[in-house]
């Protein structure tokens, strides 16, 4: 038998190399992508349509159709998630239906992303008839992000003091004047960082947009939400498994700007709330 | 008037309350509606058991027993890879580091849930594959082990941080007792917080299988995507959800291999619903103690 | 013929209106019941003391008046309540709660600027103009003798404020809905001695225009404050008397244990 100060060591060594096999080809992966993407990075790159059958030109119209879509996205799903959110805390009592409400949020939230694609293209594609299109496919992120969104709201609301709410309707508001002027308003830094959170996530969704927009090459911008549409993450797997040929730097180059805009998304989420957490003064 | 606005609008939150439930009733419906023709053509138990995925042959072949055991063979790799590492590391960040140093690096794993999947689907090809083709002397990299690999860094950030939750929840009082009987912290930890962090780590390992089995898009660039029924970690495998995302773009809508497709879909959307019953039931017991 | 009336109660009507009427009133939260059946007649311009130990239903009388009880889960009230003889339950929630205002124990501001915290309830109420509500939220201020004190600052965090400013900011946003009743739970239990008087000072000013319950902790401050003091006791009136008689020569001799400290 060790002496368990030795067996501490060396389990404790152990569980650091664990971690380091976890973080470093995090670390790894962030470098290879920044280094490997940034020579393929110019203004024509980030500007242009592709070109030479997409092995030349630039990834415009792609890095705009994630834009609009992830926009298209928020529309649908913020104010549905915020709103599911408000029900629960605000509203729902503790009985069966809110249980069930929890569990269906649960289980939605592990629907595999390729099933939301599926039900896109069932429901939105061919049901209501929208066809491939910028709107299906953000219906489709936007049922898929919902749970997240929920989730934070939720935290976000219950976080506001009860004792506001027993103020606002001590002084005869009604309990959506109080909802609306006291405990959105307060919640709204926490909600906003997780809606961004969602939202990043969905940018960087292929499954559920194979079947409900994405396009494999279109050369111009979408103008309006029935319009299919380039989309970044898609792109790059036409780039790695569709078309042979194409010069590492336009593909890391297009990983690079996808990771980009998801970690500015992540950055400026964390970054807002180190920021309401500082002014918060209760 | 007043009255009224409240009324209305509070009906309007009760709606979108009920939302997630409609979605997931919409979402079996619509899986049901059009994935149930298959079953007309093939019999429930020749889809799940048959032996041969031949959607394109003639006649087709719709059995998806080796997609099946493709999906589970890349998922127990993965849960072998992952709940190790999974537990040690949220072990080290939790107790081990001090916590300044701790956040910074939960804030990198945090980082890995970050990344798309396409993304990493395609790091996969570029490094992984030929790292795993050169040690085993394979034809080829894209493998089982290729996707396990993968899938189990796609699952570590959510196990890490499930886990490091169930083991912040253990009172503190059980460690202070520990500690007051001599224990070393390797011995509380051993003996006293993981066996009380155990049903947290149970959710964990279940959600962590939920995010693995439901992965597409890494699993479908760097697994081979043979369907055939796979008997070793080191040859090419063929994912349920690989193969709708691989096939969908090629069928004719409402014909047979569509159907198909819905099919697995439906059996993904039953496996995973089972999967997130168990482990919410297994965290809601977590709280219920705490 | 010849009819038959209380003699005192027809001189105390006389005397005063009765604003708030309470009939065998009885309070439970859940399966427990924390009221017995309590009837009181609160007077117009009174201001009505609520005294008793924990627990005696003193609060909870208080929380149902405007109904905030409502919020508890599971709370269940009986008997009547009326005001200006019309039931409460009768009356919307929001247009009872704009007639009965609520002082709670600590100071409660909203985490906005001084004057939204007191042009909150007018606004609620649908005040939109800025001219109305400056006058508003000036009266209110002054009403709760903290015009002097803030009027540079108004567009400041009232959470910036004293714990004693920010109790009469929460009077004044009180006022600021026009009440008719004002509810008081133990204002004062937060603050030091020359903010309570001055709290104290501020609802002797108040008296000829709002009828005022205090809940207190504070036998003393039920003393100095109001003209009738109610004792309260395991969620039973004990008492209800002249605050002088009650405080001078008790008829309970529970009450006479209490005010004389003998337990509570």
């Amino acid at each position: 038998m060790l002496d368990p100060r030795k067996t501490e060591k060396i389990m404790f060594t152990l569980f650091g190399l664990a971690t380091a096999i976890v973080i470093l080809p995090v670390i790894i992966i962030c470098a290879f992508i920044f280094i490997q993407g940034l020579p393929g990075i110019s203004l024509q790159f980030l500007l242009d349509i592709p070109r030479h059958g997409m092995k030349g030109g630039g990834i415009a119209p792609a890095i705009v159709g994630t834009i609009y879509l992830t926009l298209a996205t928020a529309v649908f799903s913020i104010p549905l998630g915020v709103f599911a959110a408000v029900y629960l805390t605000e509203y729902a009592g503790e009985h069966f239906l809110k249980r069930l409400i929890e569990i269906s949020i649960v289980n939605l939230a592990g629907v595999p992303s390729i099933v939301f694609g599926l039900f896109g293209l069932g429901l939105f594609v061919i049901f209501l008839g929208f066809g491939p299109s910028i709107l299906a496919g953000a219906l489709t992120l936007a049922v898929m992000t919902i749970p997240v969104i929920i989730t934070a709201s939720r935290e976000a609301l219950t976080s506001v003091p009860k004792t506001y709410r027993e103020v606002s309707l001590s002084l005869g508001a009604t309990k959506w004047q109080t909802i609306r002027h006291i405990v959105l308003p307060n919640a709204a830094p926490g909600i906003i960082t997780g809606a961004i959170l969602g939202l990043s996530r969905a940018a960087g969704e292929t499954a559920p947009i194979l079947f409900t927009v994405a396009a494999f090459y279109l050369p111009y911008f979408p103008n309006s939400v029935f319009d299919q549409a380039m989309v970044l993450p898609y792109h790059i797997y036409v780039l790695a498994t569709q078309v042979p040929g194409v010069s590492p730097k336009i593909q890391y180059g297009t990983v690079l700007v996808l990771v980009g805009l998801i970690l500015i998304m992540n950055f400026s989420a964390a970054y807002l709330r180190a920021k309401f957490r500082k002014r918060k003064t209760w | 008037m007043k009255e009224y606005f409240e009324w209305l609008i509070e009906n309007l939150i009760l709606i979108c309350g009920v939302i997630s439930i409609v979605f997931v009733i919409l979402i079996f419906i619509f899986l049901l509606k059009e994935g149930s023709g298959i079953f007309s053509h093939t019999s429930l138990t020749g889809f799940i058991f048959g032996k041969d995925w031949y959607p394109i042959s003639d006649p087709p072949k719709f059995g998806i027993l080796p997609l099946i055991l493709g999906s589970f063979i890349v998922t127990l790799g993965a849960i072998i890879i992952a709940v190790p590492l999974g537990i040690a590391s949220a072990v080290f960040l939790s107790e081990v580091v001090p916590r300044g140093i701790g956040d910074i690096l939960k804030a990198i794993i945090e980082l890995l849930a970050a990344i798309p999947s396409i993304v990493l689907g395609f790091i996969g090809i570029v490094i992984l594959s030929p790292i795993i083709k050169n040690i085993f002397n394979l034809p080829t990299g894209l493998t089982a082990l290729a996707g396990s690999v993968m899938l189990a860094f796609m699952a570590l950030p959510t196990i890490v941080s499930i886990i490091e939750d169930a083991i912040n929840s253990v009172p503190k009082s059980y460690r202070e007792a520990s500690y007051a009987m001599g224990a070393t912290k390797w011995q509380t930890i051993r003996r006293v917080i993981l066996p009380a962090a155990s049903s947290g780590i149970l959710a964990a390992i279940m959600l962590g299988i939920g995010r693995v089995i439901g992965e597409t898009m890494a699993v479908l660039m760097i697994t081979g995507n043979a369907a055939i029924i796979p008997t070793s970690f080191l040859q090419p495998v063929r994912t349920m959800t690989a193969t709708i995302a691989a096939e969908m773009g090629e069928v004719i809508r409402g014909d047979a291999h569509y159907q198909a497709l819905f099919g697995i879909g439906i059996v993904l959307f039953i496996i995973t619903f089972l999967i997130n019953l168990v482990s919410d039931l297994f965290l809601h017991k977590k709280r219920g103690k705490a | 013929m010849v009819t038959l009336t209380n003699p005192k109660s027809e001189t105390l009507n006389s005397k005063q209106n009765i604003k708030i009427k309470t009939n065998n009133l009885k309070i439970w939260y859940g399966s427990h019941q924390v009221m017995h059946g309590v009837s009181i007649d609160v007077y117009e311009n009174e201001i009505l003391a609520a005294i008793g130990p924990a627990n005696s239903g003193k609060t909870s009388f208080l929380k149902c008046i405007n109904r905030l009880n409502d919020l508890i889960p599971r709370s269940k009230v009986e008997g009547e309540i009326l005001l200006d003889d019309k039931n409460i339950y009768k009356l919307s929630v929001s247009s009872l709660r704009k007639r009965v205002g609520m002082v709670f124990a600590l100071p409660l501001p909203l985490p906005l600027t001084i004057f939204d915290n007191v042009a909150y309830g007018p606004r609620m109420h649908g005040i939109k103009e800025k001219k109305k509500l400056s006058e508003i939220v000036e009266s209110s201020l002054r009403s709760s003798s903290l015009w002097d004190e803030v009027k540079d600052r108004l567009n400041s965090q009232a959470m910036k404020l004293s714990g004693g400013q920010q109790q009469r900011l929460c009077i004044a946003r009180t006022l600021a809905v026009e009440p008719e009743v004002i509810l008081y739970d133990e204002p004062c239990s937060g603050l030091d001695p020359i903010s309570t008087l001055k709290v104290e000072e501020t609802m002797r000013e108040l008296k000829s225009r709002y009828t005022q319950i205090l809940v207190t902790n504070n036998v003393k401050q039920a003393a100095r404050v109001s003209e009738r003091t109610a004792f309260f006791l395991m969620g039973e009136l004990i008492e209800l008397e002249e605050t002088a008689q009650l405080f001078t020569a008790p008829k309970d001799k529970r009450t006479d244990d209490y005010i004389s400290g003998r337990f509570g």
